[in-house]
């Protein structure tokens, strides 16, 4: 990446008004990604002087700020608390520490990449994000939205509720991306089911977690049906790490594991 | 100080009397201390501040002519100091191959040519005062393709009507069957006996094709190249390279330079593995500097390492092999196709490895046959690469015979046991197959593979695993194995050499040109001539590879450094150790006949002068004069160290993913000179093929571009993928060897591929046919094995 | 721009580009014990703590350094003496090139983690890659570095 210009701001209202105002700058969180995005930054704002990298509890949710690094949201208790620790077990399989200690929450899901093992599952933990302009959206809805933001995520909030989480990953080596990820959860009698990494970016496999609703048992043969339904209801590409036909395969796999995990 | 360990190791004892003090003794490496600390000692850490960066622009299209370069913006450009095309080049074809001379490779390749044949081809060259300069000089070249049809498959490349390599000049240096119109670089045929008689006398014949992918050998330094004119008028190059001298005489020949007026000098280097026995970024820096008469260097980017220098070269197997009931087996029958990429480097001779380190394993067979062709293609050329061909002849040949074990109802451990070559054997291949031309027949005086395989079914808990264990949760566990044997430099043609010489004060300075690149070769080499001179190791200084300093030595390849360097030091030592003793005895007033040096005191009696004392007296008060011992060595046979490899995997039946749980290497490889370092450098071998086997890919588009140009989508193994190695070493003293080695370099990395597929196989029926493995391939093939199942 | 900070303890100011990374930053100031290995966070070959956390410093911006402590191999000789002591009697020094990261990652994880268990060795060192050893003279070495069992 190019840069020209870069400031680090003291405010959240001056860094949106360098990015209103100039359509070539950009937000540089962590940096982890920089080596591989080949734009031109004129000006490029550094947020890490605004006090957004601190994990907390506030009003029954937990919030984390947008510039908190991965490596911290990975150690947190109050992050492992949530649903098994499905978000720590994610994050902790992300590359190395070299490479979790600059990469922060607020890039990742700003980017919602496709090979993220952070954001699949956020969304099955009801995560809401809040901007500086827009509010609180769903993460869900962000992650469905097409639409660039120029808005500034300041920080990630998570419901604490009680529940079971499962999460897995299926890579070719540690630090590669995934070639698929799921992560269920089961709370307050309802079930989520997440999908990631499928290339493409993470999506809820809604019509399987219908299904599921109507289970009169939550047995092997619920879990067997919900997961036949998210693999064909959800789309599949075709990578040099594998192909759509066997992320339909694995798809069913990892979703009918996750169920029996967390209905048990 | 020094420790023993491992079971195999310890007070080695010299036959004919003597026990050794140094070798076989673990000493830390000299260089490790200094490099963790970080004291600069490789390329890039050696380069002058003020060195022009030379930048290469490099070809977009798989195959291309040039119609026309416009230099004159990038040459306007502030701070572009020169600007090179083919048009500043005399056409002299060179091979890029580091092999002695003249070369088994073709002289197929141009400094700059007006064809590019491969995505990351040298188009041009920039040198300029910093690289945000030079690269936008790059950006500011216009060049005018043609583009061509490319060959990107090497099973359609044979009499394509694409020709790759049209030019007049090219040639071969001795027949290697290089037929370029038909885009061949080198054929090769050779048989035993006559199979096609001995295969139809067979109760069981199975016939089966693999296919193994091309490897990128991810050291972690870059190639780099450093040049200089020194004030003598001389072209110093530094470079990260396995083979200074042939560099030398390559850059040479290329720039049409005298070769006495070259100097190379091979700095700390950060890995090879074969990726650096090569010319690689030494011409075009060597052309600047001697064009300029600056300093300039040239840091191959990661992108630039994997497109635009070597990988292994990706082979088809077409394999029969016959065998009697009782488990004999008769004959093999062999075609290979390999695939050399866009110019010819170590064509012929990794294809030839693929049979003559293979085919010996079983030298009871009434026929082998074996031959094919290696093919260009518009893809990045390939090269050397551990293992050079036995790895891809392994994985087929063990694969096959697991296939025909099966088909017989036979253990493949009993298979094996019965039909591979023993202690004082030989093979015919010996003597048929050399490395470009024709080998050397040697008996086998050392051959331990049947202690390596029964201590490796013990460290496995082979009985009790083979063949398989359904671990009930939708898991199943196979165990699998394979025997592999390597080389120990080439005979007759890889020679070392040393010399030593006495200073004041009574240490040594050990002149080699044998090539440290990481595999511990200045420390062993150094253990070897304190043992040869009986005197501390802290005494000898060693110096390595330098073209003005240092000896001759082929370089770092063919697993020749231990075998034939560490001959040539115990020659040198042998020598100088007499001349102190001749000199003491001189000193001391004595005959020399009764005169004994311990390695402190050369002593006739009651008489003893120390050699601290009579190398000060040598340099300064009588009988002046420096002693230097020189003396080489060139093997006359090869002994091939052998292995037993067992692998036990873990197969999740529901994904297809695999896990290695458990990885036993048992190595023969004579006397270990330093027991830590051979291990290092199996464990390190058994994760090159492990990655090759299970991770590596280097994959294309369509259009011919390397998709896995960087390390986020090429994945080497990390250590959470190796979970538990076991090596060990057979008790075995090789007597041609420096004191019983033969050599350990490769050795380790021809067994995963076929001990792996052959565990997969025991685990899950699926036959794994082309490497790499992956978890797709595999569900595929369960999935396919229940629908055949449910149908019956 | 000028960033302010500190290196192996010492007081530094650096003329830095907007874009520049901290690897080439510290190799221009002659700390070439950092090292170029990927240019893309994959190998760990650039590892540097910055106030004693392990980043990839081909990919941390030169100017984030402001105000913030430095630490190259350079800045640990006591530590990485008995690293390479423990990596010396197992043979695991090969080539050496991804060596002084590697110090510096196993340095900052002996004071971040207590009685790591192997795996969380490891998970640890996951993203410092080396090809030349395979990993278990290395993992025997920083074992008897951390003084566990």
């Amino acid at each position: 990446m190019k840069i020209n210009n870069y400031v680090k701001v003291s405010s959240v209202e001056e860094a949106y008004s360098i990015l209103e105002g100039n359509s070539k700058a950009a937000i540089i969180a962590g940096g982890a990604w920089l080596r591989l995005t080949p734009t031109e930054v004129d000006e490029a704002v550094d947020l890490s002087g605004l006090g957004l990298d601190s994990i907390d509890v506030v009003d029954g949710f937990v919030e984390i700020g947008s510039m908190t690094t991965l490596r911290q949201v990975e150690k947190s208790d109050i992050v492992k608390a949530l649903c098994n620790g499905i978000v720590c077990t994610a994050v902790e399989k992300i590359m190395g520490v070299t490479v979790r200690n600059i990469a922060t929450i607020g890039g990742t899901i700003s980017g919602k990449y496709g090979f993220s093992d952070l954001i699949t599952p956020l969304m099955v933990l009801d995560t809401e994000l809040e901007f500086y302009k827009r509010g609180r959206v769903s993460l869900v809805e962000f992650m469905d939205e097409t639409a660039k933001s120029g808005d500034i995520l300041l920080k990630v909030r998570i419901p604490m509720k009680e529940g079971r989480g499962w999460y897995e990953t299926i890579k070719i080596t540690a630090i590669d991306f995934p070639i698929l990820n799921a992560a269920v959860t089961r709370i307050d009698g309802k079930t989520k089911i997440a999908v990631g990494s499928r290339p493409y970016k993470a999506v809820l496999a809604e019509m399987a977690m219908a299904y599921v609703d109507t289970c009169g048992k939550h047995d092997a043969d619920c879990a067997e049906r919900a997961a036949a339904t998210a693999a064909a209801e959800i789309k599949f590409g075709s990578n040099s790490r594998g192909s759509a036909a066997y992320r339909k395969k694995l798809c069913e796999a990892l979703v009918k594991r996750g169920l029996r995990e967390v209905m048990s | 100080m020094f420790r023993v360990s491992g079971p195999a190791q310890g007070h080695k004892s010299i036959p004919g009397g003597g026990m050794m003090k140094y070798v076989n003794y673990e000493r830390p490496s000299i260089d490790g201390k200094g490099l963790m600390m970080g004291k600069p000692g490789y390329t890039d850490d050696l380069a002058e501040q003020n060195s022009l960066i030379v930048k290469v622009l490099r070809s977009p299209h798989a195959f291309a002519r040039i119609k026309s370069i416009d230099k004159s913006k990038a040459e306007a450009l502030e701070g572009v100091e020169l600007v090179l095309t083919y048009e500043d080049f005399k056409r002299i074809p060179v091979t890029r191959a580091g092999q002695g001379y003249p070369e088994p490779s073709p002289h197929d390749k141009f400094v700059l040519d007006n064809f590019v044949r491969h995505v990351g081809d040298e188009v041009a060259a920039v040198a300029a005062i910093d690289r945000e300069t030079a690269e936008k000089a790059l950006e500011l070249l216009v060049v005018d393709y043609e583009v061509l049809e490319p060959v990107l498959d090497f099973e359609k490349a044979y009499e394509n009507k694409t020709i790759i390599h049209d030019e007049p000049e090219i040639h071969e240096m001795f027949p290697i069957g290089f037929e370029p119109k038909k885009n061949v670089a080198a054929a090769y045929l050779m048989h035993v006996g006559n199979v096609e008689k001995s295969l139809k006398e067979c109760d069981t014949v199975v016939e089966t094709t693999f296919y193994t992918q091309a490897q990128a050998h991810t050291m972690m330094e870059p190639h780099t190249v450093n040049a200089r004119m020194d004030y003598t008028g001389r072209l110093v190059l530094y470079s990260s390279t396995q083979t200074p001298f042939h560099t030398r005489r390559i850059v040479a020949e290329a720039l049409s330079y005298p070769m006495s007026k070259i100097r190379v000098i091979k700095p700390r280097v950060g890995g090879g593995f074969g990726g650096k026995q090569c010319v690689h970024g030494e011409m075009l820096v060597s052309a600047v500097t001697l064009r300029t008469g600056k300093p300039s260097k040239m840091v191959y980017t990661r992108q630039e390492v994997f497109e635009s220098t070597f990988s292994r070269h990706p082979m088809r197997f077409d394999i029969k092999l016959g065998a009697m009931k009782d488990g004999t087996l008769k004959a093999i029958d062999v075609e290979v196709l390999s695939d050399t990429g866009a110019y010819g480097e170590h064509a012929l001779t990794v294809f030839m490895v693929a049979g003559s380190k293979v085919f010996p394993l079983y030298n009871k067979v009434d026929s082998i046959r074996f031959g094919g062709k290696v093919v260009y293609t518009n893809r990045t050329p390939a090269g050397a690469f551990r293992g050079y061909g036995a790895i891809q002849g392994n994985y087929a040949l063990e694969s096959a015979v697991d296939v025909l074990c099966h088909k017989i109802g036979m253990s493949p451990v009993e298979f094996r046991q019965k039909n591979m070559i023993q202690e004082g054997e030989t093979s015919p291949i010996f003597e048929i197959m050399g490395e470009g031309t024709e080998g050397t027949a040697m008996i086998m005086e050392t051959c331990k593979l049947d202690y390596c395989i029964e201590r490796g079914m013990e460290l496995i808990d082979w009985n009790s695993k083979y063949p398989r264990k359904d671990m009930g949760n939708g898991k199943v566990r196979g165990v699998g194995m394979a025997i592999a044997m390597q080389g120990s430099g080439i005979p007759y043609i890889d020679m070392g050499s040393a010399m030593i010489k006495l200073n004041d004060d009574g240490f040594f300075n050990l002149m080699v040109g044998a090539t440290e690149i990481g595999q511990g070769s200045d420390t062993i080499l150094a253990q070897i001539a304190a043992e040869s001179l009986g005197v501390h190791p802290d005494k000898i200084v060693i110096y390595s590879s330098d073209s003005d300093l240092t000896p001759f030595d082929t370089g770092a390849y063919a697993s020749s450094t231990t075998y034939v360097s560490g001959n040539a030091v115990i020659k040198a030592s042998e020598k100088m150790k007499q001349m102190i003793i001749e000199e003491g005895a001189h000193a001391l007033k004595v005959p020399v006949e009764g005169t004994d040096f311990d390695g402190d005191t050369i002593s006739h009696g009651d008489k003893s002068i120390s050699l601290r004392d009579l190398s000060n007296r040598l340099y300064y008060n009588e009988d002046q004069k420096q002693l230097v011992a020189v003396d080489s060595y060139v093997g006359t046979k090869s002994p091939p160290p052998f292995m037993a490899g067992f692998a036990e995997v873990e197969v999740d039946t529901e994904t297809g993913q695999v896990e290695l749980m458990d990885y036993v290497a048992v190595v023969d490889c004579g006397t270990t000179i330093s027991p830590n370092l051979a291990k290092g450098q199996v464990e390190g071998g058994l994760v090159q093929g492990i990655g090759m086997t299970l991770y590596e890919d280097v994959v294309y588009s369509n259009s011919g571009r390397m998709i896995t140009n960087n390390m986020m989508t090429y994945r080497i193994p990390t250590r959470k993928e190796i979970k538990k190695i076991q090596v060990e070493f057979a008790e075995s003293y090789e007597s041609s060897g420096p004191f019983g080695a033969k050599s350990v370099g490769e050795i380790g990395i021809d067994t995963p591929p076929a001990a792996i597929t052959n565990a997969i196989y025991n685990a899950t029926g699926v036959r794994i046919n082309s490497l790499p493995v992956t978890g797709e391939k595999i569900l595929t093939g369960i999935m396919k094995t229940r629908q055949e199942g449910d149908k019956k | 721009m000028k960033v302010r900070l500190k290196v192996n303890g010492e007081n530094k100011v650096f003329d830095v580009k907007a874009d520049e990374y901290l690897l080439d930053t510290l190799r221009k100031n002659n700390y070439v014990s950092v090292r170029r290995g990927c240019d893309n966070t994959s190998c760990g070959v650039c590892t540097v703590l910055v106030d004693g956390a392990p980043v990839a410093s081909c990919s941390y911006l030169a100017c984030r350094t402001e105000g913030k402590e430095v630490t190259t191999v350079e800045g640990i000789p006591e530590e990485a003496a008995k690293i390479a002591d423990c990596f010396g009697r197992e043979g695991a020094d090969q080539c050496g090139y991804c060596n002084p990261s590697m110090a510096l990652t196993i340095y900052a994880m002996k004071k971040e983690l207590v009685n790591p268990t192997d795996d969380d060795i490891r998970s640890y060192l996951v993203g410092n890659l080396c090809r030349c050893s395979g990993y278990q003279g290395q993992h025997r070495a920083i074992k008897a570095y951390l003084e566990v069992e």
